[in-house]
């Protein structure tokens, strides 16, 4: 999923100063699940916003309402009423969110509520680490299923570095080094014969670096 | 002295308007029996009854507090004591986190606190009441207090 976090109370406060009548869109899909941007999280900011513009004498008319995904036009023009309303919109969805929604509303400010940071995993309650980079080449069959593109620093195809210590990444002793994974995973599921093949450099066109990509797939075309 | 709501305007009369959210297995239980040895405090605080502090949503502590309410006071079990292990522990993440966001908008992280005691302790119960009607006493009316909030405390 899709993990972000919310945005300082004061940055939020400050980026509708200028608006009387703002709504507050939250994302039932990823954000929720993450805690940051659900009905309950846009909840807790509202609280924290009105109370802030009342002590400043400025007011503001708030209305609250999440959709089940953010991304998606379907579910988006349920805002359709509601927006209309409102001088501006806060988005509590991922960055993918906003700009969904203000493609769909041309005219109306909308402004980011979370920080958007990575496609990770739950780890524990409340703990959530990155896992793909999204780079557009999946590797996982050649890794055992672990990615050394994202979880491992120097994002070596071809490691270890040497550089571990006590299964620990030498750039953050707090990360698992990715090898050492691979490594045991490899083991675990018979297939260290994988480590003797040498990994070509990978193709990195897939990826990001050349700006937005797009995906058409013909056959679920209407 | 006539206390000033931080804004610059004062409110005469005023009292403080104090919440307590009591665990149900310690300190509702406290000021039970403070009640039954006759003890005294202040009347500024109103009682919720709740099944355990880690029931206490950070939504009911945000809406008291926009509904003009001076101070609350959590009060759990103590620490390794808690009827469902750990209620009381994360009630005070909560707590913290709340009282961040209250210092960040200007209510002040000052008028939330979170106090832990057993059921036998009526007498710490009856300090930490004081305790809390003092603290907010000092710092005057929630920057959110309304007019129509200055009623007498001693009202049901």
């Amino acid at each position: 999923m899709i993990v972000a976090s919310p945005k300082p109370i004061t940055e939020l406060k400050n980026l509708i100063a200028r608006h009387g009548k703002v709504l507050f869109v939250g994302c039932g899909t990823c954000v929720t699940v993450c805690l940051a941007g659900g009905e309950r999280e846009v909840g807790i900011a509202s609280y924290a916003i009105r109370m802030a513009r009342k002590i400043e004498g400025q007011p503001l008319e708030l209305t609250q309402i999440a959709i089940e995904r953010q991304c998606e036009n379907e579910f988006i023009k349920d805002l359709a009423e509601p927006a209309s309303k409102a001088d501006a919109i806060v988005s509590f969805g991922c960055g993918a969110g906003v700009q969904a929604i203000a493609e769909r509303f041309p005219s109306k400010p909308v402004y980011p509520g979370l920080n958007t940071h990575f496609l990770g995993i739950l780890e524990e309650q409340a703990v959530w680490t990155e896992k793909c980079l999204g780079c557009g080449d999946c590797m996982l069959a050649q890794f055992g299923g672990i990615c050394p593109v994202t979880r491992c620093a120097k994002r070596m195809l071809n490691g270890p570095c040497g550089g571990s210590t006590e299964k620990q990444c030498e750039v953050d002793a707090d990360r698992p080094c990715a090898w050492q994974i691979v490594f045991t995973r490899l083991k675990a599921i018979g297939q260290l014969d994988r480590l003797d093949d040498v990994v070509p450099p990978k193709d990195w066109s897939t990826a990001w670096h050349a700006g937005a990509r797009k995906i058409v797939r013909p056959e679920h075309q209407v | 002295m006539i206390p000033s709501n931080g804004n610059g305007s004062s409110i005469p009369h005023w009292e403080p308007r104090i919440i307590a959210f009591c665990c149900n297995y310690c300190a509702y239980a406290a000021a039970d029996l403070a009640g039954s040895k006759r003890m005294q405090y202040p009347a500024n605080v109103r009682i919720i009854h709740s099944p355990c502090t880690g029931k206490i949503e950070m939504e009911h502590i945000l809406e008291a507090f926009e509904k003009g309410i001076d101070g609350i006071l959590v009060a759990g079990c103590l620490e390794g004591g808690c009827h469902f292990l750990e209620g009381n522990l994360r009630a005070r993440k909560r707590t913290d986190r709340i009282r961040e966001i209250l210092d960040k908008i200007g209510v002040g992280g000052q008028r939330l606190k979170m106090v832990n005691l057993s059921a036998a302790m009526a007498p710490t119960f009856v300090e930490r009441v004081q305790e809390i009607v003092e603290a907010v006493r000092a710092l005057g009316p929630s920057p959110l207090h309304s007019s129509h909030q200055t009623e007498s405390v001693g009202e049901p």
